[in-house]
């Protein structure tokens, strides 16, 4: 319906050519920046609502009775459904260690959080239909859980630097009684507040999409990005790290890629590295571990996504 | 009365630390604010989301940059 209306706009209102290049990718801009915006702020607004019934606090105090393995796996499910911002980075680390929290539990869950960050699922959503999401979040707890797990094994507890003194006795997290309106009015507000930051990346990025959409050959696409590239998986995740926080402008691009040969799994990658990989959390994780437990944290999750990649060309 | 501000240096905890100052001054009460950036310290109070409001020494707000008239309802309510 919406794309019938943008037909009616660009073709008979404006009076472009049908089955040109300019035309087509205005066409194509129209539609997928309205669509997206659209999307972006609706699924924003929703997974914030259904988040401010979860706090850390919650979920520490869940998961500081769990043992290890049940532990990963409650704690990347979780940090799919907790909000998470990586500035508390450092204060939610040692608050799950404090509480005894195994260091690899903990890392299942801070590899899980920014994976599944708000903004991701609302563009993937928005771009690539649940399909696809579904898939990015399935595959995203399998590295959190597999990573978490690796990095508990490998023993690395000296690697913390700070002296986390353990919380005697029960770990106990208080109820707050916030009223639905507030709820909601909170929620609209920080959907308002994400929005203003990431509108106009979002309509660069399908701006620079329209452009490899209408001029950029499929042949040149798929050379690079495709089944003739073995190595196409690691070039995407290395790539996809400087990029993070900006999943918003990146998204569509990785879509037109995928329209034009860019294998799934590829994208997929593409995808995690942009989220899950950060280099300004790690600058923030500095200051509470060592550098040596920073570049396991990172190696373990590129090898990881690197490998769902790789996993996904070959079934599919 | 004191008011802290736990937060490690980020974007959103200066800007709580400025919309308390405006909130002391509208709500007319005599407060002393401190800004809290030690890790340690905003580890005691056991706050796993930045920014966090303390109002003498209790917890009143987490991971939310608050407007400036919520922070007055807090500050006449304790």
């Amino acid at each position: 319906m919406w794309q019938e209306s943008v037909n009616v706009l660009v073709y008979e209102w404006l009076k472009m050519p049908r089955e040109e290049r300019l035309s087509d990718a205005l066409n194509f801009f129209i539609y997928d920046t309205v669509k997206i915006l659209f999307l972006l702020i609706t699924i924003i607004f929703i997974v914030t609502l259904l988040r401010s019934y979860f706090s850390t606090e919650k979920v520490r105090e869940y998961l500081s009775k769990k043992h290890e393995y049940t532990g990963n796996l409650l704690a990347a499910l979780f940090g799919i459904i907790t909000p998470f911002c990586s500035c508390s980075a450092i204060p939610l680390f040692l608050g799950f260690l404090q509480a005894r929290i195994p260091l690899g539990v903990t890392f299942s869950f801070l590899i899980s959080a920014p994976l599944n960050n708000e903004i991701a699922i609302a563009m993937l959503f928005g771009i690539f239909g649940w399909k696809v999401t579904a898939l990015y979040i399935g595959f995203g707890l399998l590295v959190a859980i597999v990573g978490g797990i690796i990095i508990g094994r490998v023993g690395l507890e000296k690697e913390i630097l700070i002296e986390v003194k353990p919380i005697e006795g029960e770990i106990h997290a208080e109820t707050q009684v916030i009223p639905f309106k507030t709820r909601l009015r909170n929620a609209k507000e920080y959907t308002l507040d994400i929005f203003r930051k990431i509108w106009l990346y979002v309509i660069i990025g399908v701006w620079v999409g329209a452009f490899i959409h209408g001029y950029v050959p499929t042949e040149f696409i798929t050379s690079v990005a495709g089944a003739d590239n073995p190595f196409a998986v690691p070039l995407a995740t290395l790539l996809g790290v400087p990029m993070y926080s900006n999943a918003a402008g990146v998204m569509p691009l990785i879509e037109v890629l995928t329209s034009k040969g860019m294998l799934l799994g590829t994208s997929l990658s593409f995808m995690m590295a942009i989220t899950a990989l950060s280099l300004p959390e790690a600058m923030i994780l500095k200051r509470v571990m060592s550098l040596k437990l920073i570049a396991i944290f990172f190696s373990t999750v590129t090898l990881g996504i690197i490998g769902v990649g790789y996993l996904f060309n070959a079934i599919l | 009365m004191k008011i802290e501000i736990l937060g490690t240096g980020c974007a959103k905890c200066k800007a709580l630390e400025e919309a308390a100052k405006q909130a002391v001054a509208q709500s007319g009460k005599f407060a002393q604010i401190e800004k809290v950036e030690d890790i340690m310290k905003i580890m005691e109070y056991n706050v796993m989301n930045t920014p966090g409001l303390v109002i003498d020494g209790k917890v009143v707000s987490t991971g939310k940059l608050l407007s400036v008239a919520e922070i007055v309802d807090l500050i006449k309510a304790s």
